[in-house]
């Protein structure tokens, strides 16, 4: 014997109405027969019988309304061979009030979620006597690329523009040359095709590069960056991951308008399941990058045009890797903390000197990695400094700035001496001409302007 | 409560091709496409007692395309598609157990109950999704070709997507590379005449989904996707052009699904008289029943299938409903892996 109940016939239903009945006692019915109609407050469905049998009573008349899911509704003979399974209540109601219990908030500062293991970030030791080389952010980049393709065959590029012209900004420079087109692969523009297909390779086991020859046209592809490599591993309990890195120049280059300057700092920044890296000078470009490489995740590798040419001593030393995840305290100071990352960690530290002249002295942290974002630093130098300037290339509502202010605030609420301050691009679209694109931008002048102003000065 | 062995409750490989199939081939079609529909009514008898949460897809009406290309699939090919996916998972070889508790969403489910009825996976039954967003397997299904093309290993990477996501951008970028490369990849197109409640008469300007790949010189047929031996011959042919490095082929199964969009759908975009008479004439089951009365296959042979059948999904339901809810624990696992030093 088994109990008909009244279903559920959409992800919100409690209860119904059993408008009508197509079956009558004595009936014999089988799997997928229509066997009543049930109104809800949506729409009307019909209710199919999954097991065979005949109906032996009817306990709900045709027109009750406010019948509760899960009431028996008739009662089928037959065999009890495969009896429906016992409707019981979901166990998520039965257990509300057991919150999932998250790790305790530990005083690493992470919050309720530490999702990233919690390890000691080093930066690598440079050897006495290391021989310093100069050399462009560009050919830091390619130069990890390079080492990490002659180190795993697995690692591979593609993109527009990425093989035979050398790369539009020429980051992918000799590659085509040195690993063929197997491995550095010209695709047509359609970014969100080819994202998908990296995703897909990756899934696979390959560790693709994938480079938006700027993150403004990579926004076309952002489905696949957030739902299918981001949130696989997640939801697929830990069985398929995808150990990618999405690439290329992010950020305002110089009078290109406003669909070509955008900062995505904070929207990658948001995701769980990606890291978001975003490096100033040639050192940290390449050791990010070949780190971002060997990462098992999706890494978001925010590059910016403006420093692609720009030059820097970098150790000459074997296998140079940056870790994920901390920050860099490019100057020390004790009076004001200016975060800043990739190009505007130049502009923060610039800010510094002309802060210096006029006895200010400012700490600049360069904040290399978004996500997972290195609070602890932060929290640290402010303890000391009482004052935060956060400096970013991107908008400021729901920003970088925004994040780092509401981590101090709650890690170092009783350390701060003046309101924390933001500066950032101004709250419109970037405008061309020459001077509203200066007015837009944050530049050298609204740091030190902000940093003073939090320093009562 | 009937037992099931792990080897029974999988429909397993070793088919023929389809293409003059063997009576144990026609009784594994029988049983692999029974034990889809048994599952997916069960499914939907849990979803109405409220132990399946959010969406939930039916495949009820199209197992003759899971089953049948299952048939042709080789070592190593990797399968992939959209939401609809429960029935691709039971012919690719997953557990019935395990895809039953992701839908109620317990720690024994196939993503320990952290992805549900979209989001299953299985490297081991080369089943790579399960994806909630329309249209964005079929890029990934041929980034997955591209990793065969990459390792030279032969693998062809079956990649379904339905009529609805047929109008996606993505589809045609993803076509474009697939050809340019020669990438092998097997699209499979199950065209059940609806995507969620628009006809594809109103939603496609060319409804011919085979020629779909035309601009990209990609060739495709029409396959009558109710019969599992068509399935099964033509899939067989569209793979062997994909792994012979020709590059893409498109397969539009023309199919119909009994139920609505998803177990929230009442389906009344179409007549009740349509269903029915899909249902009486064309259903894939009763069509493989008449083969198999052909073959000699006796009324008890079935009935053995039938029994067996029963027995696992009343299994899985079982242990869909007794598994526990995952650990709190489990709410942050498996958002990143640890990087190796």
């Amino acid at each position: 014997m088994t109990d008909i109940l009244m279903p559920a016939l959409s992800p919100t239903m409690e209860e119904g109405t059993l408008a009508k009945w197509h079956v009558k006692v004595g009936d014999t019915v089988k799997a997928g027969d229509v066997i009543a109609e049930i109104e809800t407050d949506k729409a009307t469905m019909e209710v199919e019988a999954v097991d065979e049998g005949v109906i032996e009573a009817l306990l709900i008349d045709a027109g009750t309304e406010e019948v509760k899911v899960n009431t028996p509704i008739a009662r089928l003979s037959g065999d009890d061979e495969a009896p429906a399974p016992k409707a019981e209540a979901p166990k998520a109601e039965a257990k509300a009030a057991e919150k999932p219990k998250a790790p305790e908030p530990s005083d690493d500062g992470e919050g309720p979620a530490p999702v990233l293991p919690k390890k000691a970030l080093k930066d690598p030791e440079i050897p006495e006597g290391t021989k310093m080389v100069t050399i462009t952010v560009r050919d830091a980049l390619r130069d990890a690329m390079a080492e990490e393709m002659r180190r795993d065959e697995k690692v591979f590029l593609m993109g527009e523009e990425v093989a035979q012209y050398q790369g539009a900004y020429k980051v992918s420079r000799e590659l085509l040359q040195e690993f063929g087109e197997r491995r550095v692969i010209d695709t047509p523009i359609t970014e969100h095709g080819f994202a998908g297909l990296g995703v897909g390779a990756a899934m696979a086991g390959l560790k693709p590069i994938v480079e938006f020859m700027t993150w403004n046209f990579g926004m076309q592809a952002i489905d696949q960056i957030i739902n299918s490599a981001a949130k696989t591993l997640y939801m697929s309990g830990g069985q398929i991951k995808s150990s990618i890195v999405f690439r290329g120049p992010n950020g305002a280059a110089s009078r290109v308008g406003a669909q070509h300057s955008q900062d995505y700092s904070a929207w990658y920044g948001q995701i769980p399941g990606l890291k978001v890296v975003a490096p100033y000078d040639a050192a940290d470009a390449k050791g990010l990058l070949k780190a971002a490489i060997r990462d098992p995740n999706p890494v978001v590798f925010l590059e910016h045009e403006m420093m692609y040419g720009v030059e820097f001593d970098i150790p000459d030393v074997e296998d140079w890797i940056v870790p994920i995840g901390k920050a860099k305290i490019r100057r020390e100071g004790a009076d004001v903390t200016i975060t800043a990352h990739s190009r505007m960690v130049g502009l923060a530290l610039k800010a510094a000197e002309e802060l210096a002249a006029e006895g200010i002295e400012a700490e600049v942290i360069d904040l290399r990695t978004i996500r997972p974002l290195d609070h602890e630093t932060i929290v640290e130098s402010v303890k000391k400094t009482n004052r935060i300037v956060c400096a970013e290339e991107g908008w400021g509502p729901m920003g970088v700035g925004a994040e780092i202010v509401a981590r101090v605030i709650e890690h170092a609420f009783d350390y701060l001496d003046a309101p924390p301050a933001r500066v950032h691009q101004e709250d419109v679209p970037l405008p061309y001409a020459a001077n509203l694109e200066a007015l837009s931008l944050p530049s050298v002048e609204k740091i030190v302007k902000a940093a003073k102003a939090v320093c009562y000065k | 409560m009937a037992r099931a062995t792990k080897a029974s409750t999988k429909t397993g490989k070793g088919a023929d091709t389809g293409v003059n199939a063997s009576r144990e081939t026609l009784l594994k079609y029988y049983r692999d496409m029974l034990l889809i529909r048994r599952f997916e009514e069960r499914a939907g008898q849990l979803y109405g007692m409220g132990l399946i949460g959010g969406f939930c897809h039916l495949y009820i009406g199209q197992e003759a395309i899971a089953v049948g290309m299952e048939a042709i699939r080789k070592p190593g090919d990797q399968i992939i598609t959209g939401y609809r996916d429960h029935g691709h998972m039971l012919a690719a070889g997953m557990e019935s157990r395990e895809v039953m508790a992701e839908l109620t969403g317990r720690a024994g489910g196939s993503s320990k109950g952290k992805g549900g009825s979209m989001h299953m996976f299985s490297t081991e039954a080369g089943f790579y999704g399960g994806h909630g967003i329309v249209g964005a397997q079929v890029s990934l299904g041929t980034g997955l070709a591209l990793a065969n093309k990459y390792r030279d290993n032969g693998n062809v990477a079956f990649t379904y997507f339905g009529d609805g996501a047929a109008n996606q951008g993505q589809v045609y970028e993803s076509f474009n590379m697939a050809e340019l490369w020669s990438l092998p990849v097997v699209y499979v197109v199950e065209n059940n005449q609806y995507a969620m409640g628009t006809s594809i008469e109103r939603s496609a300007a060319e409804t011919r989904l085979h020629k779909r790949g035309a601009s990209f010189r990609i060739p495709g047929v029409e396959v009558d996707g109710m019969d599992v031996e068509a399935v099964a011959a033509a899939g067989a042919e569209a793979a062997e052009q994909a792994r012979s490095g020709k590059g893409p082929f498109i397969l539009e199964m023309k199919t119909y699904r009994y139920r609505g969009h998803s177990m929230s759908d009442p389906a009344k975009y179409r007549t009740k008289e349509e269903v029915d008479e899909v249902k009486k004439t064309r259903d894939p089951i009763d069509h493989l029943r008449e083969k198999l009365d052909a073959a000699k296959v006796g009324e008890d042979e079935l009935k053995t299938i039938d029994a067996e059948v029963k027995r696992i999904v009343a299994d899985a339901a079982e242990f869909a409903r007794t598994s526990p809810e995952p650990e709190p624990s489990e709410l942050y696992t498996d958002v990143y892996l640890e990087a190796a030093e």
